[in-house]
C-alpha cells in the first residue's frame, strides 16, 4: 500500500473527502448566518436548530408521507424558511431598535426550544435516512473509492454558495440587498420595502440551513442534536473568516473542513479542537477576521 | 455593516448611576435580609440544595459583573465555573489538599484561563465577543473530555471534603454551610465593593461609550481584561466550592448548556442589578428542582423563559420590582 508521510494514502484521501464534506456544510451554515449578519446584525444562534429542523422535517416527510429526497430538497427549505418568516415577524422584528445582544439571546432561547421539542419527541438517539437511489454506489477514482452521494453534497453546497454569492453580487436584488446592508434609511426612501427585505432574508438565511440540514440528513444520523455542537464550530468558522464577505466565509468553510480532517489523520487527539486552535491563532494575528476588515 | 449604532449597550435596570448614601443603605438592609435568609434556610429547606442556589448565585453574580456593568456578553463562562472545580477536585483527592487550599488552587486556574481567553476575546466587541468566549468555552470542553486527569465522562468522583484548616471535618452538613455561605456572602461583598469603585465606574463608562472613554485617556482593553479575568476568577472560585459541596467535577459543568443557564439566571433576575442574579439562580434552580423529572421539557421551559425575558421583561425580576419600588436594587 502506498503511503505519504506514513500515513496510507487511503486513509488520507478518505479523511481528506470527510473533511470536504464538514466543510460544505461549515459553508454552508456560516453563509446563512453572514447574510442574515449582513442585514439583521443579529448572530442567528438557532441556526443549528434550524439545520437540525431541516433534517427532521425530511426524515418526516420520507417516513410519514413517503416523500422522497429530491422533493424535499425543494420543500423542506420551503417549509423552515416560512416558519423562519414567522418568527421575524413576530419576535425578531421587535428588537431592531435595542442592542444586538438581545438577538442573539433570544435565538439562543429558540434553539433550546426546538431542540428540546424534538429530543421529547425523538429521544437523543438518531434516525438513519436513506442515500437516494440515484445517488448510491460510487467511483473507483484509482487512489481512492468516492461514493456519489459525497461527491454531489460537495458539488450541490458549491453550487449553491456561488450562485448565493452571484445573486448577491451581481444582481439587481444583490444590489438592493447591500445598499440596505450600508443604509436601510437611505434605501427605504428610495421606495424599497426594507422591512420585507428583512423578513425574506432572514427566511432565506433559515432556508439554507434547513437545505443544509436535508444534505446532511444522509450522512449524519438525524438526531435532536445534530445542530447544537456543530453550530459553535460554524461561529469559529465566523469569527476566523470575518463575516464581511460571502466568498471568505465560502473559502474559509471549505479550507477548515479539510484542515480538520488532516488534522484527524496526524494528530487525532486535536481534531476536535483545532479550528479552535486556529480561531485563537487568527484573533491574535488578524483580529478582524482573514476577509473581514475591522471596524 | 455600517448601520451599527455607535453605543451598543446593553439596557440597564435604572438607578446604579450615583451611589448615593440613600442608595447604600437600601443595598446595606437588602444584603442583610438576604444573609439572614441564606442563614436561616437550612431549617426549612434541604442545606444541599441552599448550598447549590448560593454557588449559582455567586456563578451569576460574577456573570453579571462582565455583562451588567462591562456591557460584555460572555457565552462561554461554563469554562472557569467547570475548569475550577476539576483543578480544586484534583487537588483535593490527589494531591489532598485541604479544603481550603483545594479552593484557592481552583480558583487561581480559573484565573489563569480567564487571562488567557480574556486576551483573545477582547480583541473583538458584541456578537463576535460572544461567539469568540462561547468557541473558546467548547475548547475547554473537548480538553476536559480527553484530559486523562477529568476523568472523561465519568468525571472526578467522590472528592473528599477534608478538614477544614485541618482541623474543621467538613463532613458536618453545618460547617459546608457555613463555608459556602461565607464565600457566597464574601464574594458577592467583593463584586459590590468593585461595582462601586472608581473601577467600576470607568467599567460602566466603556460600557456606555467606548469611544469617548478611549479618548478621555482610559486604556479600555485593560479595563476590561482586569473585569473579565475578576468576572472569570469569581466564576471559578463558585465552581471551586460547587466541586467540594457535591464531591463531583464533571463535563456538565463545562458544557455549553452551562453557559446559557448563567446567561438566562443572570438576565431572569435583571441585568445589572446587585441582587437580580441571586434571584435569578434560586428561580432556575428551584425550577430545575421540581421540573427534573420531566426530562428534556426543562430545556423548552428555559427556552420560553429566554423568549419571554427578551420580549417583554428585559429589565428582569428585581429590575422590574426596583422600578416599581423606585429603587435601585
Amino acid at each position: 500500500m502506498t503511503e505519504i508521510f506514513g500515513v496510507p494514502t487511503q486513509a488520507l484521501f478518505g479523511q481528506l473527502l470527510i473533511g470536504l464534506i464538514n466543510g460544505s456544510f461549515y459553508a454552508l451554515l456560516s453563509l446563512g448566518l453572514a447574510v442574515i449578519f449582513g442585514l439583521l446584525n443579529i448572530i442567528n444562534f438557532a441556526h443549528g436548530a434550524q439545520y437540525m429542523m431541516g433534517a427532521f422535517v425530511a426524515y418526516l416527510l420520507l417516513n410519514k408521507l413517503g416523500i422522497g429526497y429530491w422533493w424535499a430538497l425543494v420543500i423542506v427549505p420551503l417549509v423552515v424558511g416560512a416558519s423562519g418568516v414567522v418568527i421575524e415577524r413576530l419576535m425578531l422584528s421587535r428588537l431592531y431598535k435595542l442592542d444586538h445582544l438581545y438577538g442573539l439571546l433570544l435565538t439562543f432561547g429558540l434553539a433550546l426550544i426546538i431542540q428540546g421539542l424534538f429530543r421529547n419527541e425523538y429521544g437523543s438517539s438518531g434516525q438513519p435516512y436513506q442515500i437516494p437511489e440515484q445517488l448510491m454506489g460510487g467511483q473507483n477514482l484509482g487512489f481512492m473509492f468516492l461514493p456519489n452521494y459525497r461527491a454531489w453534497i460537495i458539488g450541490a453546497s458549491l453550487v449553491v454558495c456561488l450562485s448565493t454569492w452571484f445573486v448577491i453580487e451581481r444582481t439587481r436584488l444583490g444590489a438592493y440587498l447591500r445598499a440596505a446592508t450600508e443604509n436601510p434609511q437611505l434605501v427605504q426612501a428610495f421606495g424599497v420595502n426594507v422591512p420585507r427585505m428583512i423578513t425574506l432574508t432572514y427566511g432565506f438565511g433559515v432556508a439554507l440551513a434547513a437545505l443544509a440540514g436535508v444534505m446532511a440528513a444522509p450522512v449524519y444520523q438525524v438526531s435532536p442534536q445534530m445542530g447544537a455542537d456543530l453550530i459553535i464550530v460554524v461561529f469559529a468558522v465566523v469569527v476566523i473568516g470575518g463575516m464581511g464577505s460571502i466568498l471568505g466565509a465560502v473559502v474559509t468553510g471549505f479550507g477548515l473542513g479539510l484542515i480538520e480532517g488532516l488534522t484527524k489523520v496526524f494528530y487525532p487527539e486535536a481534531s476536535a479542537t483545532v479550528i479552535f486552535i486556529i480561531m485563537a491563532i487568527v484573533l491574535l494575528v488578524r483580529p478582524a477576521g482573514l476577509f473581514g476588515t475591522q471596524k | 455593516m455600517s448601520s451599527v449604532p455607535t453605543t451598543p449597550h446593553v439596557a440597564v435596570a435604572p438607578g446604579l448611576t450615583g451611589n448615593s448614601a440613600a442608595e447604600q443603605r437600601t443595598h446595606l438592609i437588602a444584603f442583610a435580609v438576604m444573609a439572614l435568609i441564606f442563614a436561616l434556610a437550612p431549617l426549612v429547606v434541604y442545606p444541599v440544595f441552599m448550598m447549590k442556589v448560593m454557588c449559582f448565585a455567586l456563578f451569576a453574580c460574577a456573570f453579571n459583573l462582565l455583562i451588567g456593568f462591562g456591557g460584555l456578553l460572555s457565552f462561554g463562562h461554563a469554562m472557569f465555573l467547570g475548569f475550577a472545580g476539576y483543578a480544586s477536585a484534583h487537588a483535593a483527592k490527589i494531591w489532598g489538599f485541604t479544603p481550603e487550599f483545594a479552593i484557592l488552587f481552583g480558583t487561581a486556574c480559573a484565573t489563569l484561563l480567564g487571562w488567557l481567553a480574556g486576551m483573545l476575546a477582547i480583541r473583538r466587541q458584541g456578537i463576535y465577543f460572544a461567539m469568540i468566549t462561547l468557541a473558546l468555552a467548547q475548547m475547554v470542553f473537548f480538553f476536559c473530555l480527553q484530559a486523562p486527569f477529568t476523568g472523561g465522562e465519568d468525571g472526578i468522583q467522590a472528592v473528599p471534603r477534608g478538614r477544614l484548616f485541618g482541623f474543621i471535618d467538613m463532613s458536618q452538613p453545618l460547617a459546608m454551610y457555613a463555608l459556602v455561605l461565607a464565600i457566597f456572602l464574601g464574594g458577592f461583598a467583593f463584586i459590590y465593593r468593585v461595582v462601586h469603585s472608581p473601577f467600576g465606574q470607568v467599567l460602566k463608562a466603556i460600557r456606555e461609550n467606548e469611544q469617548r472613554a478611549i479618548s478621555l485617556g482610559y486604556d479600555t482593553d485593560r479595563f476590561k481584561l482586569v473585569a473579565f479575568v475578576l468576572s472569570a476568577t469569581l466564576a471559578g472560585l463558585a465552581g471551586a466550592t460547587k466541586a467540594l459541596v457535591f464531591q463531583l467535577a464533571s463535563l456538565t459543568d463545562v458544557h455549553w448548556s452551562m453557559s446559557g443557564e448563567v446567561v438566562l439566571m443572570t438576565l431572569l433576575g435583571g441585568l445589572g442589578t446587585v441582587f437580580g442574579p441571586v434571584v435569578g439562580a434560586a428561580v432556575i434552580i428551584t425550577m430545575q428542582n421540581y421540573l427534573a423529572q420531566l426530562g428534556a421539557w426543562v430545556t423548552v421551559v428555559q427556552g420560553v423563559i429566554f423568549v419571554i425575558c427578551v420580549l417583554a421583561f428585559r429589565r428582569g425580576i428585581v429590575g422590574e420590582l426596583g422600578a416599581w419600588l423606585k429603587k435601585s436594587l
